[in-house]
């Protein structure tokens, strides 16, 4: 068993953090904030000529042949950078809508009756399995209407209802793994708070000594960490694995740690957190959005019940004891 | 990133099954948890059976009579003796766990060839004086003291929470032998045989109503020189090799035996009907999700000290903060499972949700694992 990182999966990783932090540095995001979410298309056809969009898909369909776990990562990373955009919609259409792979096409997607992210931008929307583009998406478009978003970084559209019926059954491989992509990138926004409180508590001094030496500021530090790591193993165990129930806990965990990490990362920050200056909203913004997409704790949460119980199937040695489930055919 | 065993793993997975499957039957009955005596001899039976097998000192090096184990050799261990009821490692804990790894790292050639095939064969019970009434979190606030005649320490103090003391044959003792150095400086670590004159054990009873550790009263304990383990004055970083070990894998086992109590519940919520409470059963899908992500942690954790080669760093910190407060979730959730039943100590579930409780504050309070975490993992400055 060899539960870390390959050296080509460190490398991927890492080649992702320079490129995120050559095109979307603090700067650009502040941009992106200041022009209302709106995508930039270069930043997104550069995404795609590095793969994030055709990462799984097969070498001989033009995609880089990798897997889950190579996805999360890079997922991680977008959400380390708060990168805006469907990111997880465009790339579960790799593929599956022209364009998409390469990142000509931004694809968005429906996700029951929550506001469509990036509707008025999209050249597809995915509704359930159907791919709603041309005519028909113009049509579906100017009937919705838009919302003052409480994410600066994500417009959203109100959309009429009965187009999302579709989508409410959770079932086949292709809804896990967006909840997994969305985790992933719900990881990669709670580790960065966790960086970003710590550095704040070690630089801000109050009462002549740095806010990080103090028992009450440690220890919301200390939870944080203590949320991200537990959220990470679940994460990376359920891009290994593509277990549905693994999925389910990865998303509850990972959802958990992004919007309370970014509430500790606001409340060490004081006065100074609750501005619009600093970056923390955002994170918690888009963690609030995230958690209400694709698994909500609530479903989530009746998965892993569903999962539980001596009667319950096992799997191998390999996924634990009391490892169980049905296997999806999604394992990476 | 992988989470499959090598054909070797599971060979290794494939002979203990069976070995477990043919050993365990010949144990005697279950003692009491209150008859000391009768814990010992069921522990170090156990201890003789493993030692006969070849797997006693599993994850020990070599040269100190170990099997020289990977960590993912000792993960599957852990799991497979749990999955098969076997007995925990009870008495034996401390000789194995602690002072045994301790005295392997630090230990003369003699001191080694003195105390480790004992406990390997569990010949010899060990337990832990470290902590006192003043020095609990604050370890290093100890102040029994030893002072040197001849080729003895003379040892006077009182120890506290000492786990089997009452049927230990060595204690594994934390002693100031220079009152005048900082507190971390003046501290030696010295094997104290138990049954030496001026030694008195007085049992403590637990919320759980259980006798399940002691208090310890030392009055000029005469412990040779050739005793101590490390230098003089060395014994705290002595005892910060003991406790890495304490916070390395004691867990794992436990994270195994969480997830059978939980697959437990849902069938019992799913029998008593309990189980049409959304609310309850949310709760108990959210418990799933924090066992999966402890036991993954565990994984990840263990392949990182294989990658690393070392003994067990401060990320056990993490995972015991997590742990011992999603346990206590555990079998709160399990009193409601349990409803009117949840009062009645003889029903299962119910010691179990009042030993929990000791959980966020044994081998180091919650409270001292976040400063850890903090100081030594997130680099915040130390302080107040």
């Amino acid at each position: 068993m060899d539960f870390q990182l390959s050296d080509d999966q460190r490398a991927l990783r890492s080649g992702m953090r320079d490129l995120l932090d050559a095109v979307f540095d603090r700067d650009r995001m502040r941009a992106a904030v200041e022009r209302g979410g709106t995508l930039d298309r270069s930043l997104w056809r550069e995404l795609g000529a590095a793969g994030f969009f055709a990462l799984r898909l097969p070498e001989e369909a033009g995609g880089v042949g990798l897997g889950l776990p190579e996805a999360v990562l890079l997922f991680e990373e977008a959400g380390r950078a708060l990168l805006p955009g469907p990111l997880v919609a465009t790339h579960l259409a790799a593929g599956l809508v022209e364009g998409a792979a390469e990142g000509e096409a931004v694809v968005t997607a429906v996700d029951g009756d929550l506001p469509v992210a990036h509707l008025a931008e999209a050249d597809a929307v995915l509704v359930g399995a159907e791919v709603l583009a041309g005519e028909p998406l113009r049509a579906f478009a100017a009937a919705a209407e838009p919302v003052r978003s409480v994410d600066p970084l994500t417009p959203l559209h109100r959309v009429v209802a009965g187009r999302t019926a579709a989508t409410e059954a959770y079932s086949g491989a292709f809804p896990y793994e967006g909840a997994l992509l969305t985790a992933a990138e719900q990881l990669g926004s709670a580790a960065r708070t966790t960086e970003t409180a710590v550095q704040h508590a070690g630089d801000r001094q109050q009462f002549g000594s740095p806010i990080g030496s103090f028992q009450a500021v440690k220890h919301l530090c200390a939870d944080m960490l203590a949320r991200t790591e537990p959220a990470r193993a679940a994460v990376y165990a359920a891009a290994v694995t593509g277990d549905p129930v693994e999925i389910a806990a990865a998303k509850l965990l990972a959802d958990e740690a992004a919007v309370r990490n970014a509430r500790d990362c606001l409340q060490i920050h004081g006065g100074m957190g609750f501005t619009w200056e600093a970056d923390v909203h955002l994170h918690l913004k888009r963690a609030w959005l995230r958690a209400a997409a694709r698994l909500t704790a609530a479903g989530a949460e009746e998965l892993l019940a569903a999962g539980l119980g001596a009667a319950r199937p096992r799997s191998g040695s390999s996924a634990g004891p009391g490892g169980g489930g049905p296997e999806a055919g999604a394992g990476g | 990133m992988d989470l499959a065993y090598t054909e070797a793993e599971e060979e290794f997975r494939r002979r203990l099954r069976e070995w477990l499957a043919g050993a365990l039957p010949g144990l005697p009955p279950k003692p009491s948890p209150d008859d000391w005596p009768a814990r010992r001899a069921y522990d170090t039976t156990w201890q003789r059976m493993l030692y006969d097998a070849g797997y006693a000192g599993l994850h020990w090096p070599v040269d100190a009579g170990g099997r020289g184990a990977t960590p993912t050799q000792h993960l599957i261990y852990l799991e497979e003796t749990e999955r098969a009821g076997a007995p925990y490692v009870g008495a034996n804990f401390v000789g194995l766990l602690h002072a045994g790894p301790t005295i392997a790292a630090e230990g003369t050639a003699g001191q080694r060839a003195r105390w480790l095939p004992p406990v390997l064969r569990g010949d010899e019970v060990w337990c832990q004086g470290f902590s006192e009434p003043d020095a609990g979190s604050d370890l290093a606030a100890l102040r029994t003291r030893a002072v040197r005649d001849g080729d003895a320490y003379v040892v006077s103090g009182a120890k506290i929470w000492t786990s089997h003391a009452e049927v230990a044959d060595w204690c594994e003792l934390l002693v100031r032998t220079d009152p005048d150095a900082p507190k971390h400086r003046g501290i030696s670590w010295l094997a104290m045989p138990m049954d030496a004159p001026g030694v008195t054990v007085r049992p403590l009873r637990t919320l759980a109503g259980s006798t399940e550790f002691a208090e310890m009263f030392l009055d000029e304990v005469r412990v040779p020189v050739s005793c101590r383990v490390g230098a003089e004055n060395d014994g705290w970083r002595v005892t910060m090799v003991t406790l890495s070990f304490e916070r390395g894998t004691a867990f794992v086992g436990e994270v195994v035996a969480c997830r059978r109590t939980l697959d437990a519940l849902a069938d019992e919520a799913r029998r008593n009907g309990r189980w049409d409470d959304p609310v309850l059963r949310r709760r108990l899908g959210r418990l799933n999700a924090e066992f999966r992500a402890l036991w993954r942690l565990t994984q990840w954790n263990v392949a990182e000290s294989e990658r690393t080669g070392g003994v067990p760093g401060t990320g056990g910190s993490v995972f015991k903060l997590r742990y011992s407060g999603a346990r206590q979730e555990l079998y709160e959730a399990a009193a409601e499972v349990l409803g009117a039943d949840a009062f009645d100590v003889d029903r299962e579930w119910v010691l179990d949700r009042l030993s929990s409780l000791s959980y966020t504050i044994a081998a180091g309070t919650s409270q001292i694992q976040r400063n850890i975490v903090a100081e030594r993992i997130l680099g915040l400055p130390k302080g107040r």
